[in-house]
């Protein structure tokens, strides 16, 4: 029983991890054509890097805005973005497994992996 | 030069280093580095956040096919990512200060040593029974062969699970899967069998990579312009290398290209220590 149960999981985060990753690279695809068409004659310029210090939140909330005003370059961040809760939504799909499979080891186990993924969204504590 | 330019560069450039990242084995994160800061010029942490996502777009993609044949151990995998994950925030957070010459030296002495690696003969083994720690955390399992299911069990999960935290903070700090690592932990020191440890550590890299990519976009590593060409010609260069792959087994190219990843890292030693990166 538990095996059949094993199976399904697999099958499910097989296609969850195949759809999500062809879905953002698809958007970002899109939005690279977009960014190309407006910005693709002028001149690159990549000063160098200066560290930035933004909460998720905001790189949020400034992506959405852009993507509202057609930024290419905000709908790769989103494709980004999806690519990134790729393997956190697998962790979340585990975490359903394990608990319909009542194995409450596994079910801290993965308690514990979210929570240090939730850490590294807030910024990793500093 | 021109933005479209300097994109089709890049994707170029990301292809080739996703095809030989995926014939060696070595994954298109760690060939696409020294590509972007030693022949580009890009800087090396710009370098890396692409990096980082391309290694979390080629590792869910390649992950897929194998979780469903049912090789990969989740069960193992999720166990052994809290070492990952723990390891690549740390390492992310490291990479924030750690000077750059130093990130980049570090970087071609590990991509030495995982080329090196990858022309290491492979021994099968399969471990009978697992260890008390093992059985309690029910790290052992089945996986389907031509010759019918094998089980196996794995030992030395303390040994292996530290080797993980380094292989974690590797990863976050250097912008890389850090695949070989994660195989000499489980294949090495866990007694997993290889093919095993090679897909679980695929299966594993999207989360890890995961945890440090985070922390990079906050802190500004992640660049769209730069990302969106670099992961999709590493996605592409490794499905052209997968396709090769089912159809020979290139052990004279991957020497080759061993050789001219050794070539690369030493390029990239030798600018980080005269402090030209």
């Amino acid at each position: 029983m538990e095996n059949v149960k094993d199976k399904d999981l697999q099958y499910i985060i097989g296609n969850l991890l195949r759809w999500g990753v062809w879905t953002s690279l698809g958007i970002a695809f899109i939005g690279g054509l977009i960014y190309l068409s407006r910005h693709g004659q002028e001149v690159v310029y990549y000063p160098k890097f200066v560290e930035t210090d933004r909460d998720m939140l905001t790189i949020l909330k400034e992506m959405l805005q852009g993507i509202g005003a057609g930024r290419g370059r905000d709908i790769i961040l989103l494709g980004i973005m999806l690519l990134f809760a790729t393997p956190i939504s697998r962790v979340l799909f585990s975490l359903v497994g394990f608990i319909l499979e009542k194995d409450r080891l596994y079910v801290c186990i993965t308690l514990i992996v979210l929570m240090i993924i939730f850490i590294s969204v807030r910024g990793g504590l500093g | 030069m021109t933005v479209l330019v300097f994109t089709l560069i890049l994707f170029a450039g990301a292809y080739a280093a996703g095809l030989i990242g995926s014939l060696t084995g070595l994954g298109g994160g760690v060939v696409i580095i020294p590509l972007l800061s030693v022949f580009l010029g890009i800087d090396i942490h710009y370098a890396i956040g692409a990096a980082l996502v391309s290694v979390i777009a080629t590792s869910s993609g390649s992950a897929a096919a194998y979780v469903r044949e049912g090789i990969t151990n989740m069960r193992i995998g999720m166990f052994l990512e809290i070492a990952t994950t723990v390891g690549a925030v740390v390492g992310a957070l490291l990479a924030t200060v750690a000077p750059t010459h130093l990130i980049a030296v570090l970087f071609g002495a590990i991509l030495i040593f995982s080329a090196m690696n990858s022309l290491r003969k492979k021994d099968v083994h399969v471990l009978e029974t697992s260890s008390p720690l093992a059985t309690k955390l029910k790290l052992y399992g089945s996986y389907p062969t031509a010759q019918g299911t094998v089980h196996y069990g794995t030992k030395n999960v303390i040994g292996g699970f530290l080797m993980m935290i380094v292989a974690g903070v590797l990863s976050g700090l250097l912008g890389i899967g850090s695949g070989a690592l994660k195989v000499i932990a489980m294949d090495n020191i866990m007694r997993i069998p290889f093919k095993v440890s090679t897909t679980t550590s695929n299966f594993m890299m999207g989360v890890t990579a995961t945890a440090s990519a985070v922390v990079y976009l906050q802190r500004g590593y992640i660049q769209p312009g730069i990302c969106m060409p670099v992961v999709i010609g590493v996605l592409l260069g490794a499905l052209t290398g997968a396709r090769i792959l089912i159809r020979s087994s290139p052990g004279k190219l991957k020497l080759f290209f061993a050789i001219v990843i050794t070539l690369l890292a030493l390029q990239m030693i030798y600018n980080g220590a005269t402090g030209r990166i």
